[in-house]
């Protein structure tokens, strides 16, 4: 894998490459597709059924229907989303399969844009029957949530693969005894983000830190558009503006940590 | 011939005009303390064989990653196929290979599977074909479907092998080609990259504890140790100069320390 990603353009023939290898990978393992599919399944029937008893007994629950599980499946998206940008990067540690990539022709970018792909794959694969469950069961439609959904799910993976791309760099460096990192990251932001509660709520000091992360505009914004009725924009658009800063600067820590591995060596001892 | 006097007879990357397929020149690499890599210098003509070898260790490993850029340097420079590296590694990685016990091929997938992405990677043209075309030389045909993870290590290597070739590389890379084979498959093995030499006038460089595979193999022997090239000659020239009939005795008088006895007793 060359470091010059940029200097000679993207090929989509080995970007393709690269999600053909991870969907074959997909497909010669029931475990890893019943994976992506049980836990968001579990998460979206407990969280409706939480919401349907609290909603019977308090009346601003009852007012402001779906807004646990509506933070739910968007807290998936985020959380899921990461997960799978992150694994199919594992699964090269794993497989002892980097070298082979670094060798060939592949360029970090195409590497990286290959692991979003198969992010979006991955998910879709879990979040869509969250989704219809949420519907029948609880009768939480997130899809007339309509273009909105559509900005709170940019704003969410972008935030992921940035997420994935750092923590990817850091194993690359590191080696596979930085694993847990992947798995715990996103629930450092989890408290901050402000899934389950408003902003207002955080003291006014972590405030401050709440509004440096995209996902709390997000949240923020989903609420706004449940209780109120009101697609908050200027939200959306704070947390695009936070996220291409976070993309950029992520993308940047993934080629240091590349170069720092290849300056000490660790490309060649990818284990613990 | 003395360290010194090797060291001026060898070409560095300014002085040289031929079109080598590496160049190495004054190279270190050191971790921490420790000096890998100790300011080596060679150049392989295109179309040679060579013989990286030395104990554990010794820096072949190193030197091998950093000719692929997967180790920086810490001084020195590598160019490869007439290009920098790892500066220019793009004008070069889809024009080489290599096959190492350092890495695995992914072992859920197919062999076909596998080697179908690499191609893909490697912008094979006629992939299809090519598969098939290795296949038949490598004699993968019976477990091209079967994942690679339930191959026998043979059929590991034969299938690594398959996956260093895939592009038909203009250098080829290989750390301990043969290692853990059973002597039939290793023979069998280094008679497949006899004959891709000779077909695609292809560069070796090659890194082994095998003393018998380097003599039949390889027309250079660059013995490394503690870092530094201990000697860089033909086999025969090297076996001559140390009195020894075999190159595995050449090698226990390096790692034992007696070179300078039986080089004094030839001189």
């Amino acid at each position: 894998m060359t470091d010059i990603s940029l200097h000679h353009g993207i090929s989509a023939h080995r970007i393709g490459a690269m999600i053909l290898r991870y969907w074959y990978l997909l497909l010669s393992s029931w475990p890893r597709l019943l994976e992506l599919l049980y836990w968001p399944a579990l998460q979206v029937i407990t969280w409706g059924f939480i919401q349907y008893y609290i909603a019977q007994n308090a009346s601003f629950f009852a007012r402001a229907g779906g807004t646990l599980i509506g933070a739910v499946i968007l807290w998936d998206i985020l959380f899921r989303g990461q997960l799978g940008f992150s694994i199919s990067f594992l699964e090269e540690m794993w497989a002892r399969n980097l070298g082979n990539l670094m060798m060939s022709p592949l360029k970090p970018i195409e590497f990286l844009l290959s692991l979003m792909v198969m992010s979006l794959i991955r998910l879709a694969i879990g979040i869509i029957p969250m989704t219809l469950l949420a519907l029948f069961l609880f009768h939480f439609n997130v899809y007339a949530l309509g273009l909105p959904l559509i900005a709170f799910f940019c704003n969410l993976i972008f935030t992921s693969w940035s997420v994935g791309i750092f923590v990817s760099g850091l194993v690359l460096r590191n080696g596979l005894g930085a694993e847990s990192i992947v798995w715990t990251l996103m629930f450092v932001i989890m408290p901050l983000a402000c899934i389950y509660y408003p902003v207002s709520v955080l003291p006014i000091w972590l405030q401050y830190v709440a509004w440096t992360l995209p996902p709390t505009y997000v949240f923020e914004g989903m609420r706004a558009l449940l209780i109120e009725n009101t697609f908050r924009t200027d939200l959306m658009l704070d947390a695009l503006a936070i996220n291409s800063v976070l993309l950029v600067a992520s993308f940047g820590a993934f080629l240091a940590l590349l170069r720092s591995a290849k300056k000490h060596g660790s490309l060649l001892s990818a284990g613990e | 011939m003395t360290e010194n006097d090797k060291a001026s007879s060898r070409p560095t990357v300014a002085e040289s005009s031929s079109p080598a397929a590496i160049t190495v020149d004054h190279l270190v690499k050191v971790y921490k303390q420790t000096r890998a890599v100790d300011d080596i210098s060679f150049s392989l003509p295109r179309g040679s064989i060579t013989g990286l070898l030395g104990g554990n260790g010794a820096g072949k490993t190193t030197t091998i990653a950093m000719i692929m850029g997967l180790v920086l340097p810490t001084s020195g420079r590598v160019q490869v196929l007439g290009h920098r590296m790892p500066e220019d590694s793009a004008a070069v990685l889809g024009r080489m290979n290599f096959e190492s016990p350092y890495v695995d091929m992914p072992m859920r997938l197919t062999v076909r599977q596998n080697l179908t992405v690499f191609g893909k990677l490697y912008a094979v043209k006629n992939l299809a074909g090519r598969i098939k075309e290795l296949a038949d030389d490598l004699d993968l045909a019976d477990f091209l479907d079967r994942a690679n993870g339930k191959l026998s290590a043979g059929q590991k290597t034969r299938v690594a092998l398959a996956k260093a070739l895939i592009n038909q590389p203009e250098l080829l890379l290989l750390d301990e080609p043969t290692a853990s084979l059973d002597p039939d498959t290793a023979d069998w093995v280094r008679a497949h990259l006899e004959r891709y030499r000779k077909e695609n006038s292809a560069t070796i460089l090659l890194a082994s504890h095998n003393m018998l595979e380097v003599e039949r193999l390889c027309d250079r022997v660059i013995i490394m140790k503690r870092g530094r090239i201990e000697d860089d000659d033909t086999p025969e020239a090297i076996m001559a100069r140390y009195n020894r009939t075999t190159l595995e005795e050449v090698f226990l008088d390096v790692a034992r320390g007696r070179v300078n006895g039986a080089k004094e007793a030839v001189r």
